[in-house]
């Protein structure tokens, strides 16, 4: 490995130097925005609710993209996880007036062993039964959390209210904008371990299993293992993004986790771009952005071209969709990598 | 006693609704090693096509066959136009190209004709027979369509050329091609197919569930979990699965009910019949994973 590394050109190098200061200095401008705003309304602290709903659907696409991009294993439930996470955050701060800090682990390893039990048995299902498996766990989930004997600790249908945390310490922010900022130290750090993740042994061994499951378990890779923990792991993490979400929104209701919500994280990591750790940051950002705004950009466009028919917004979703694969078949990260490519590329002879 | 016989009936009738969806569902997959997760939406808005066929004054029967004859159009279209050019895109691409079908079927619909929910004729007559106790008349009508749709796609696949060049383009594209079949018409036409047996479904079920937008969505998922059931690449399995879950579904609320009745425990009730259900399917597919009567496929390394 060290005879590869050293022969990265020192003009490869000075790039990465440069991407790295860039995030850095992006990161701690994002971080330090609270402070630079303050109470002075310049941003309103829904623009920070908003700014914080995108981090968390990130670190949720992020956990879909482990499992689909980086392992090759299809979900169409993981909204399931997202609501568990949820509810575990929830409960824990409704019911037994845990600290919202502490809830974000009880979260991950509820979700991580939920992940892996139901991991083990979807092993033996691949592609589209998997696809099934998991849809029927995005169904079952919403029935469950409304079923009469848990109706005690998740209020049934009428769902859980909380309120938001104070920033600590005398810290001169509101509530949106102190929970912005811990959304965004969560998510730095999320970010910073699938890196770690990927960079690993175990992490190439994922990416193996994805491009050849038979080979790699001839390498000497337990796949069963590797593909049941790389489950768990991307539940962790949307659990996380589930618990986050509660918190922010301060209520839960079985029906906020509909199927609805999965296909919405699979479509973030799709338009994103999957396997790509900027796509998931771009499809937390497509998710929040079409959750908000495709109402009013529809009602915007039907006005603008005078359609006689009222368009929906679904509609303009679905065509997007469609145009987007056509388009960008790697997502808008992968589209952007090629854009940069080819602009990089030396101007050839002839 | 009679409940359970009643059950299994309305079970029977929902499970050819079913098994019409799943082998819609097979009919794309054979061909294309694509599910369709649009063919729900695709068949509501075929059946608000009839519906609004009926309204301006045509009898039933030449409503739904003009429904047959637009969705068979629509769907050879989709398949020429939409997914053709990206034959050779990753399964994900396309599981969210379906999504995005499925979007634009499913606002069109609400768009056009408004989310209210309206009534469906039914086709059949409500006369009393014997045994009308048990079962109503068009859940009788709806098996007996059912079944007989099944029989014509049946002799259509077996007996006609066409059928055969179909089935010879899914089973080996390379091999078709050589010997003169137009493999790409042929998946167009698997698609038109499959549009038109969706059709047929809408428009028997909708006189249950009413019309709505949403009415396909759950009948969906349990035609996948039929067809995957039964196994997918089985098309008669495809439809013994579609009867199976139909008739799994309302076991599971009618013992669910006795057992709360005579324990006075709550176990399960109408609210997780879909869990319950689902939650047997998958089982049964991590028991057999290529479904009851779906072949192993051996993969040469």
């Amino acid at each position: 490995m060290t005879a590869i590394t050293s022969t990265v050109p020192a003009a490869a190098d000075g790039a990465r130097n440069l991407t790295r200061t860039l995030l850095v200095g992006f990161l701690v401008l994002a971080a330090a925005l609270p402070f630079l705003v303050g109470k002075s309304g310049f941003i309103s602290n829904f623009t920070f609710l908003q700014l914080s709903l995108m981090i968390v659907y990130a670190i949720a696409v992020l956990g879909l993209n482990l499992l689909t991009g980086f392992n090759g294993q299809i979900s169409l439930g993981h909204g399931a996880f997202f609501a568990v996470g949820a509810y575990t955050a929830a409960i824990l701060i409704e019911q037994f007036g845990v600290n919202y800090w502490l809830t974000l682990p009880a979260a991950a390893i509820l979700c991580f062993v939920i992940g892996y039990l139901f991991g083990l048995p979807a092993l033996r299902l691949e592609g589209h039964y998997l696809a099934l498996a998991t849809f029927g766990l995005a169904i079952a989930v919403p029935q469950m959390l409304k079923y009469k004997h848990l109706e005690p600790l998740t209020n049934g249908v009428m769902g859980i209210n909380l309120l938001k945390p104070d920033a600590p310490f005398g810290l001169p922010l509101s509530g949106d904008q102190w929970m912005y900022l811990v959304v965004l130290i969560v998510a730095v750090g999320m970010f910073w371990m699938a890196r770690n993740l990927l960079n690993s042994r175990p992490g190439r061994a994922m990416v193996a299993i994805r491009d050849h499951t038979l080979a790699a378990g001839t390498m000497g890779i337990d796949t069963s293992r590797y593909k049941a923990t790389v489950f768990g792991i991307s539940a962790l993490y949307v659990g996380i993004a589930g618990a986050l979400h509660a918190i922010i929104f301060e209520f839960v209701s079985p029906d906020s986790f509909r199927f609805e919500l999965s296909i919405a994280i699979l479509v973030g990591a799709v338009v994103g771009g999957v396997a790509s750790l900027p796509g998931a940051v771009i499809g937390g950002v497509f998710v929040q952005f079409i959750e908000k705004y495709a109402d009013a950009m529809t009602k915007k466009l039907t006005q603008a071209i005078h359609l006689p028919l009222e368009l929906q917004p679904w509609t303009l979703y679905g065509i997007t969709l469609i145009v987007l694969i056509y388009v960008m078949p790697g997502g808008i990260a992968g589209g952007l990598a090629a854009l940069w490519a080819r602009l990089r590329r030396p101007p050839q002879g002839g | 006693m009679e409940q359970l016989i009643q059950q299994i009936a309305s079970g029977l009738a929902s499970g050819a609704i079913y098994a019409l969806v799943a082998l819609a569902l097979v009919m794309i997959f054979t061909a294309t090693d694509h599910l369709n997760f649009a063919q729900g939406e695709m068949a509501m808005f075929s059946t608000y096509i009839c519906w609004q066929l009926i309204q301006w004054g045509f009898p039933f029967w030449p409503a739904l066959g003009f429904t047959i004859l637009f969705s068979f159009l629509l769907g050879v279209a989709i398949e020429r136009v939409i997914l053709r050019p990206l034959h050779n895109a990753s399964v994900l691409s396309i599981v969210v190209v379906f999504i995005g079908l499925l979007a634009i079927f499913h606002s069109l619909a609400g768009g056009i004709w408004s989310h209210t929910i309206k009534n469906f004729p039914s086709p059949f007559p409500t006369v009393t027979f014997a045994g009308s106790g048990y079962i109503g008349s068009h859940q009788i009508g709806m098996i007996v369509v059912s079944l007989l749709m099944l029989f014509a796609l049946f002799a259509f696949f077996r007996f006609t050329p066409l059928g055969l060049a179909m089935r010879a383009a899914a089973q080996n594209p390379v091999s078709a091609r050589l010997v003169g079949v137009k493999v790409d018409w042929m998946l167009a036409l698997g698609w038109g197919l499959a549009a038109a047996v969706g059709a047929v479904a809408g428009a028997m079920v909708a006189p249950v569930v009413y019309l709505e937008p949403n009415m396909m969505a759950s009948i969906l998922l349990y035609g996948f979990a039929g067809a995957l059931v039964g196994g997918i690449s089985n098309p008669a399995g495809a439809v013994f699965g579609g009867f199976m879950v139909g008739v799994l579904e309302n076991l599971v609320a009618y013992f669910g009910n006795l057992t709360e009745k005579t324990f006075g425990i709550y176990i399960v009730g109408n609210g997780e019949k879909l869990t319950v259900a689902l939650i047997i399917v998958i089982t049964i597919l991590t028991l057999k994973p290529a479904g009851l009567f779906g072949r192993t496929t051996v993969k040469r390394v």
